[in-house]
């Protein structure tokens, strides 16, 4: 029987649990000298001098240096639709453009040194006028890049001029609906904030310890800025601490270290605190959307149109390009004949925003999945019913969108089905109708959302290798950068199910440059349908080989080699004493100059579209706008399950940040760009104390585009959670006549709203 | 995270502390540290000197003084949730303690430490006051009684003077109705606004006493609640009056004009709670 | 300044500047970097450790008020002879954990909350950890984990 879809426990968890695993600042280096950044405290201004003299004299410091010492080259991402005078400077050079933007790099013997030498540090700012609204960044009154002549950084798409009238794309419509919706700026916080250290050894390499999804990107990145050969730098992400897709990107602050250890000749290491990371770590989400759906009142939409503008901090990155995955998904589960996207990418004096468990998506989903229940209300149906009306269906795969999006496979009506049936749909709606009658102070809401997703989204390759050793285990060694994910788990299991060997006989490497030959990383929801397919190619590729070499030793053909059903080596089949084991094997290959290894570079066949649907029942204190989570239900379709204990970790997960995004969390500025929630205290990252267990429901609906039937199942939770449960927020009030409210619903704006309706 | 370099001085005795304040003008005390510490790891509070006064023996008690209990000002929230004698003479004191932060930091904050730092956030600061208790401060003239009328003079600013050490917390016994209502939105969080209310005689009838968490720059009665109620109006009605002689603040969690409604509509369900009677703390 | 504590049953004595945490000292100084830091508010409970037993967070005291103190880590809690306590078990039975980070402290905090109440409710465990935060599992599993430990016969 095979080992692959069956709950299998992690093998990297004793670690954690015993002694805790090794993250960047665990790390010993000795003789390191500490890194801290002096930064703004200011949204906009320009830096008219800076001086570092008394912070150099504290006792303990090293070195301060500001852009003018460092003058590096501003680096970009590498992405045609970001200006190049855009880019971001290491430290801020000349002018800064948010609070918290690193202005001078002050290094000393201890990290309290450093600190305080930070507060000797005078730099003398004249204010500039900051903007912080992205729709307010359009007017182009303020430009934080002069040279580019406007904020805008990218646009996609045209604007709908033509309205709602005749000739529009809403023309013939007997409803049309419109509303402002804010997908607001959230953090991502991961518990470890971001960290780096850099040593140069004796011949003059860099090895770079660092908190990161991608250490290759990270590898090229420091070669770059040093100016020289990748292979004279070695970059190893050990255990890492969530990611969440805030840690894609290599920052100007973590790859400074190494100009700062090959400056110093001698190690130097950093780890900034929460305070710091809230305004250092990109931020994820900050769309304001505006959303026209219009169709008929049996419940059919006939058109939908989406105009973003996005916000995209101070300096562009990840976050710049999120609307273009937005557009991909714009119509979700649906089958809308007619839709229309327009997205403008503005810059604010703000912490520039990047990737965040789901990027795009999520905006795509919340704004499709409020627009539903929006349009059902407006027409008197259930959400329900509206969504079942107009769901792509299950005989229509592949399916392209009209937008021009190829969905590889889904059956989007049997995860409705199956939700409303586990979650006793009709009986909540009976204890809803209740308390309405009943006008009890506590009013209970249902949302939902069917949502389809995109994951391993970008073209290219992902690489594996497998090695047999000498004692007879295998060694994998992937490009995907796992960073609490379980791969060493999973990975394991498909090696150990194709060659017959157990999941602790089989060594998991990752996150080494000098010991992995290549590799992408980790994010997108891409690793198992990437590195993993790599993975078992490469392990099929090994037993190919081996069953070549033990066909020649035991004078027989190779199709007649099978694994010993026993474990641990090959076998003729039907003659058990006709063996060679692992070791053996390994040994002989070794011999003979080709030892069993095989190295795949996996080019693989497109994106998949994973789908699911997510039904929130809240209950809402109509006297004081407090919101409970009562119960969060899941059906989610990620393809064939490898591990069901992973998969379920994933979804958990997703749910929980989905929920906090819809409850609780969002990144605030005042309206000088100051920013307030710059803490854990401030910052309501949501606990345990909030949450209910979740109820999850599986459907597996088998991709064709890989051999492992996978789809990517890091951020479906997210995507679908936060528009159901913001839906429920609204249904609980809906007969005291509310439509809409923005996110978090704050117990405030809840209790706004309700004013607000009351005739 | 590093706090900026200070000095540090164990104090053996409340006179030893005393005596150290009276040395070291500047000078902080340092209790279970759960209110001084995060400000001074943000550098928020930059003492020269904390004198820490964890070591002295004999102020964590709890004791059954007849009409009154006697708390010492080192007895920590813990202590106070789990003590058999605050259970049953002020349950409202043992909940609250209870709904204080989270269990960590119940396990090292102490009640004086919370009402030393005078947090109009805080929940036992309240407590104290609906309770009209009596605090004992000890400066270099000897001990002396200040009622919690009169302790909370402003933002952050007690009536204990620089060189006088919180010593004791003096409770009239409290067995009667009783509500805390604490409104946040994380467990963890404090109040975006409490209410404290309690049945004044002891018996678990009017006159009630009703103190708001969050409403001003200090823990506040609510002088114009406990008049109506005193004058027979009911919950709804006494209510009402919740804001009046309020300044409630402005901030991340809701505006003044949100507080105003989530106070009456808590001192609402606080003395209907209260008024329901007598009731141990689960 | 002096100090002396017992730290997973060895008794240590250091020098150390009066402002330097009990976290920096049981990390830095103890080389016991199984207790993490994640935050600067004493919010997330991820350098949580018992102190006579209780849970405490090592960021919001100083190493010198842990004079004469009994602390344990999470390197302090398996069995001598290797076994894992029932809730390091539990967690890893029950996928409580995935980066890892937060682990150490919400096992501590669970350790404490089990100490004071062996028998909670699902509900009675959310509210007993309130004060450790976990980006990765969504919490579910942890509250899993607690429950399943306390239902182990083996919990001493």
């Amino acid at each position: 029987m095979s080992i692959l879809g069956h709950r299998v426990l992690r093998k990297e968890d004793i670690k954690f649990l015993t002694v805790g695993g090794t993250y960047v600042d665990d790390v010993d280096l000795p003789g390191a000298a500490w890194l801290a950044y002096v930064r703004s405290p200011l949204a906009h201004a320009r830096i008219a001098g800076i001086d570092v003299t008394r912070a150099r004299q504290a006792p303990g410091v090293v070195d301060a240096v500001t852009a003018q010492d460092v003058g590096l080259a501003p680096s970009r991402m590498d992405a045609d639709e970001i200006p190049e005078v855009m880019a971001r400077p290491f430290l801020a050079t000349g002018t800064v453009r948010f609070v918290g933007e690193p202005v001078v790099a002050v290094v000393a013997n201890s990290l309290a040194e450093a600190v305080d030498a930070c507060e000797l540090v005078e730099v003398d700012y004249d204010p500039l006028v900051p903007v912080v609204d992205p729709s307010m960044a359009l007017d182009d009154d303020v430009l934080l890049f002069p040279e580019a002549g406007t904020n805008v950084v990218t646009s996609i798409g045209e604007p709908n001029v033509e309205g709602v009238g005749e000739g529009s794309l809403f023309d013939g419509c007997e409803v049309v609906v419109r509303q402002r919706i804010l997908n607001q700026r959230v953090a991502p916080c991961p518990l470890e904030v971001r960290a780096s250290a850099a040593t140069f050894g004796p011949d003059g390499r860099l090895t770079f310890y660092v908190s990161s999804q991608t250490p290759f990107t990270m590898r090229e990145d420091l070669a770059k800025m040093l100016g020289v050969d990748e292979d004279r730098v070695r970059v190893i992400a050990p255990d890492v601490g969530g990611g969440f897709g805030a840690k894609i990107e290599p920052y100007p602050d973590e790859l400074l270290v190494a100009w700062l250890a090959r400056r110093l000749s001698r190690p130097v290491r950093w780890t900034e605190t929460r305070s710091e990371s809230m305004l250092g770590i990109g931020h994820g989400r900050g769309q304001v959307q505006y959303v026209t759906i219009g169709g008929s009142r049996d419940g059919k939409v006939a058109a939908y149109y989406l105009e973003v503008v996005q916000d995209s901090g101070a300096y562009p990155q990840i976050g710049a390009l999120l609307p273009d995955l937005t557009k991909t998904m714009l119509t979700g589960t649906y089958d809308i004949p007619k839709a229309g996207f327009f997205s403008r990418s503005v810059v604010t004096n703000t912490t520039p925003l990047t990737a965040y468990r789901g990027a795009g998506r999520p905006e795509a989903t919340a704004a499709i999945e409020r627009s539903m229940d929006l349009f059902a209300a407006e027409i008197g149906m259930d959400p329900a019913d509206v969504r079942r009306a107009n769901l792509i269906g299950a005989d229509r795969f592949p399916f392209t969108t009209v937008i021009g999006t190829q969905y590889d496979i889904g059956d989007y009506q049997g995860a409705l089905d199956l939700l409303l049936e586990v979650s006793g749909y009709k009986e909540l709606r009976e204890e809803q109708a209740g308390r309405r009658r009943s006008a009890a102070p506590s009013q209970l809401g249902l949302g939902m959302s069917v949502y389809v997703e995109i994951t391993n989204a970008d073209e290219g390759t992902e690489f594996s290798s497998v090695e047999i050793r000498p004692d007879g285990k295998a060694v994998v060694k992937t490009g995907t950068s796992a960073h609490g994910q379980g791969h060493a788990t999973a990975w394991s299991m498909v090696v150990a199910e194709k060659l017959g060997l157990s999941v602790d006989d089989v060594e998991f490497v990752q996150s080494d440059t000098d010991i992995v030959k290549s590799g992408i990383g980790t994010f997108g929801s891409r690793s198992l349908q990437s590195g993993g397919v790599a993975t078992r190619r490469a392990a099929t590729r090994v037993l190919e080989m081996a069953k070549d070499l033990a066909a020649d030793m035991l004078e027989t053909a190779p199709e007649d080699v099978v694994a010993d059903p026993a474990g641990g080596g090959l076998q003729v089949a039907g003659v058990p004493s006709a063996r060679k084991s692992w070791a053996e094997l390994s040994g002989a290959a070794t011999e003979r100059g080709a030892p069993l290894l095989a190295e795949v570079d996996y080019e693989f066949q497109g994106a998949t579209y994973p789908f699911g649907a997510h039904l929130a029942v809240v209950e809402v204190d109509t006297e004081t706008g407090k919101v409970v989570l009562r119960r969060m239900v899941a059906v989610d379709d990620a393809g064939r399950i490898l591990n069901p204990l992973l998969a379920d970790g994933q979804i958990h997960g997703g749910l929980a940040q989905g929920v906090a995004q819809a409850l609780l969390e969002e990144f605030r500025y005042d309206e000088d760009g100051n920013p307030l929630t710059t803490n854990l205290a401030d910052y309501t990252f949501v606990s345990a104390a909030e949450l209910p267990s979740f109820e999850c429901a599986r459907m597996e609906t088998p991709t064709p585009k890989n051999e492992l039937g996978a789809k990517g199942i890091g951020e479906s939770g997210t995507i679908g959670s936060t528009p159901a449960v913001h839906n429920a927020v609204v249904d609980a009030l809906a007969h005291l006549g509310v439509r809409h409210i923005d996110m978090p619903t704050t117990p405030e704006r809840v209790w706004r709203a309700i004013t607000a309706a009351a005739p | 995270m590093i706090p900026a370099r200070f000095d540090y001085r164990r104090a053996g005795s409340v006179g030893e502390a005393v005596a150290l304040l009276s040395e070291f003008p500047g000078a902080k005390l340092l209790a279970g540290g759960h209110s001084l510490l995060p400000l001074m790891r943000l550098r928020l509070a930059v003492p020269s000197l904390l004198i820490d006064i964890g070591p002295v023996s004999g102020l964590s008690y709890v004791r059954d003084e007849g009409d009154h209990l006697s708390v010492g000002a080192l007895t920590r929230h813990r202590d106070l949730e789990l003590s058999e004698v605050v259970r049953r003479e002020a349950p409202v004191l043992s909940y609250a303690a209870g709904q204080v932060g989270d269990p960590q930091v119940r396990h090292r904050g102490t009640i004086g430490g919370s009402l030393a730092h005078g947090d109009p956030a805080s929940d036992l600061p309240a407590v104290v006051l609906a309770l009209d208790g009596t605090l004992v401060a000890e400066g270099p003239a000897g001990p002396r009684e200040i009622p919690a009328t009169d302790f909370f003079c402003g933002f952050l600013e007690t009536a204990i003077g620089p060189d006088e050490v919180l010593t004791e917390v003096r409770l009239p016994k409290a067995r009667g109705g009783w509500s805390f209502q604490k409104f946040n939105r994380r467990a963890q969080d404090w109040a975006t606004v409490g209410v404290v209310a309690v049945a004044g005689d002891g018996r678990g009838t009017g006159p009630f006493r009703v103190a708001l968490v969050n409403m001003g720059l200090t823990p506040l009665r609510a002088a114009a609640v406990e008049e109506a109620a005193a004058g027979g109006a009911g919950p709804a009605e006494a209510a009402s009056r919740a804001a009046e002689g309020t300044e409630p603040p402005s901030d991340l969690n809701a505006t003044a004009e949100f507080r105003r409604h989530l106070a009456s509509v808590l001192v609402r369900r606080a003395l209907e709670e209260a008024m329901a009677g007598e009731r141990t703390v689960a | 300044m002096k100090v002396r504590m017992t730290v997973n049953g060895v008794p240590y004595e250091d020098e150390v500047e009066p402002r330097l945490l009990l976290v920096q000292y049981i990390r830095g100084m103890l080389g016991l970097t199984g207790t993490n830091i994640g935050c600067d508010t004493s919010s997330c409970g991820s350098c949580t450790v018992l102190f006579g037993g209780e849970s405490v967070k090592s960021c919001t005291l100083l190493a010198v008020q842990g004079e004469g103190a009994e602390i344990t880590t999470i390197e302090g809690l398996a069995l001598p002879d290797g076994r894992l306590h029932p809730v390091q078990r539990a967690f890893r039975e029950n996928h409580g954990l995935q980066c890892g980070f937060c682990t150490p402290g919400m096992v501590m905090a669970a350790v404490s909350l089990l100490n004071e109440n062996p028998h909670p409710s699902a509900r009675e465990v959310r509210e007993g950890l309130e004060g450790n935060l976990c980006r990765c599992t969504g919490y579910h599993n942890i509250v899993e984990a607690v429950l399943a430990a306390a239902r182990s016969e083996d919990l001493s």
